[in-house]
């Protein structure tokens, strides 16, 4: 008979699956004129389906789900690493990284008078746009690795992290008073959105996961011996140092994809590994994987609502994602203080 | 660990210094360890821990060397180092949500690395482990559901899975309560009885009495060396805690007796 903690990970399992079934079918419902499953039947029926459905909603639907896995993906290696469930994926310079490089690009194409803007970008700048985006938050972690001398000792690297994030950020800040034309990229870049993910942003993203999970399911039995302590982890033969270099290397990875394709999406990596060890605690092997499938559902979820909630208006899905993440934590906060 | 290999087991320690930023903690230390229980005693900031760590490999020394088996401990690989010399810190706070079984089971990782799966004969070193510790009962519970003792009690389980030749204990018995404090004793002597060698901390001189060798460690130096019942080990265990003990003889053991007279 399977033991207690099995039968919860089997369950959470399960309604993950279903939750994520469900929440596909509604994103392929979900359009401009709110979410209805007829409403869906009658797009389906009409010549131009093959568009509407097939080359906005579904990839759309989809990328929202690979970015979000992306992100509880980096939310569980982040916490494991760092030893704290409060650690965001974020941490390391990746983020303010991304964010400078964004708006490095919006302030050289408005000054050479070649404006770009998220939401009309042509194909090609769009690509500019997320190579930029990518390159950005690699080049905020290894500053990061650099500052802290590596990945040897953990609080070095996330007071590194932190100092590279308000550098980076301040920088961002300068770009934008010196070219203030690239501030409303910035800040949809900073708000997030799944309202750009084509097929070709979803291939991207797959490829990120495909990059980025294997490795850090491979590695989680050292999350698992990290939970210990560092010289226990090391007692236990691990190296630490070439560990910590591969998971960040995972983190950065999943996180600059995910970015590149979405902008700065909130709490989504946040919570996604805290919900997982509240429905189903487990070690690392199991966390990780449902880390990566509750990221997937909850910004799935966020995706559906935003473009429901005041359709045909869009409330921005990074809006969405901080609010019911911070309201999400601030419960877990008042749960904790009562117990 | 078979018979033969714990036999020819030695640890040794030479002209080892280790300065933790501008302190001193370790001068030129140099002392071997061989199959037995030794427990190594001295005031708070003798080194003692800083010691241990440098035997398991955790912390490099800035002179000096430690020989396991003859073999400088940077030769050995991770791995084979891990195998070898299991290692038990002072409680550092732990996290995450692994069961009680689940942290025992990290005892067998150094025999198969990372990616290997445990065995039946694994799971019966972790059994064996969690009953000597007596920890079986509550395999199933969450480590940060245990009391602190509890809790200690599967640590301890953890480092015995490794089945290793050298086991170092920093402060083992803290959070125990007396009963379990004489199990872990009880225990150290079995382990040290087939031939493993033991290397323990302990500020309950009562406890650390009752170990095969003392060492006494003051300010990063070893002041002595000796059995319990060693009348220099005696002198210099009263010296370098200022005089505020005696060692007095009850039955057929040496105590430690706080002397409130001077």
């Amino acid at each position: 008979m399977p033991s207690l903690d099995q039968q919860r990970r089997r369950r959470l399992a399960t309604r993950l699956g279903t939750l994520t079934l469900a929440l596909l079918l509604a994103g392929l419902a979900a359009g401009s004129d709110g979410w209805s499953i007829r409403g869906l039947w009658e797009t389906l029926q009409q010549g131009d389906a093959a568009l509407i459905v097939g080359q906005i909603r579904a990839p759309r639907t989809l990328g929202a789900w690979l970015a979000g896995a992306l992100l509880g993906l980096a939310g569980a290696v982040a916490q494991g690493l760092f030893r704290n469930p409060l650690a965001d994926p974020y941490l390391l310079g990746s983020a303010s990284g991304a964010s400078l490089a964004v708006v490095l690009v919006l302030a050289a194409s408005s000054l050479t008078g070649h404006g770009v803007a998220l939401a009309t970008a042509s194909a090609v700048a769009r690509l500019g746009l997320v190579g930029a985006a990518f390159a950005g938050a690699l080049l905020g972690v290894s500053l990061t690795l650099i500052l802290a001398r590596g990945a040897e000792q953990t609080t070095r690297l996330l007071l590194a992290g932190v100092v590279v994030g308000v550098l980076l950020a301040a920088g961002s800040d300068l770009v934008t008073s010196a070219a203030p034309d690239a501030l409303r990229g910035k800040q949809a870049f900073m708000l997030g959105s799944t309202g750009f993910l084509s097929w070709s942003a979803c291939a991207v993203l797959a490829a990120g996961l495909l990059l980025a999970l294997p490795p850090a399911w491979r590695l989680a039995r050292a999350l698992d011996a990290l939970t210990l302590g560092e010289d226990a982890a090391r007692s236990l033969g691990l190296s630490l140092s070439r560990l910590r270099a591969a998971l960040v290397g995972a983190l950065a990875l999943a996180i600059g994809v995910a970015v590149s394709q979405t902008g700065l999406i909130a709490f989504v990596g946040l919570v996604a590994p805290h919900l997982v060890r509240r429905f189903a605690p487990a070690p690392h092997g199991y966390t990780l994987l449902a880390s990566a499938a509750t990221g997937g559902t909850l910004l799935l979820a966020a995706d559906v609502l935003a473009r429901s909630l005041i359709a045909p208006q869009e409330v921005p899905v990074g809006v969405l994602t901080a609010l019911l993440g911070g309201a999400y934590l601030l419960w877990l906060l008042h749960r904790r203080r009562m117990a | 660990m078979n018979k033969a290999q714990a036999a020819v087991v030695s640890l040794r320690a030479d002209a080892l210094g280790v300065s933790l930023g501008s302190t001193r903690a370790l001068d030129s230390v140099s002392i071997g360890f061989e199959p037995g229980w030794t427990t190594i005693v001295g005031p708070n900031g003798a080194g003692k821990s800083t010691l241990l760590r440098a035997l398991a490999g955790l912390q490099a020394p800035q002179s000096g060397s430690v020989h396991l088996h003859g073999q400088a401990l940077p030769d050995w690989t991770d791995r084979e180092r891990a195998t070898r010399i299991a290692w038990l810190g002072q409680q550092a706070e732990t996290t995450g949500e692994l069961t009680v079984r689940e942290v025992v089971q990290l005892g067998r990782l150094p025999q198969h690395g990372l990616f290997g799966a445990l065995t039946a004969g694994d799971e019966a070193v972790v059994d064996a482990a969690m009953h000597d510790a007596e920890c079986s009962a509550w395999q199933t519970r969450r480590l940060h559901e245990l009391s602190g003792g509890e809790r200690q009690r599967v640590l301890i389980a953890r480092a015995l899975a490794v089945d290793a030749p050298v086991l170092l204990l920093d402060e083992p018995t803290t959070h125990l309560d007396p009963p379990h404090q004489i199990a872990l004793v009880q225990l150290l002597r079995r382990r040290a009885a087939a031939g493993v060698t033991v290397v323990s901390v302990l500020h309950d001189l009562a406890l650390a009495l009752l170990a095969d060798r003392l060492i006494v460690l003051d300010r990063g130096r070893v002041r002595a060396v000796g059995r319990s019942d060693d009348a220099a080990l005696h002198a210099a265990l009263i010296d370098v805690f200022g005089g505020a003990i005696r060692i007095e003889r009850v039955g057929s053991r040496w105590v430690p007796v706080a002397d409130l007279e001077r």
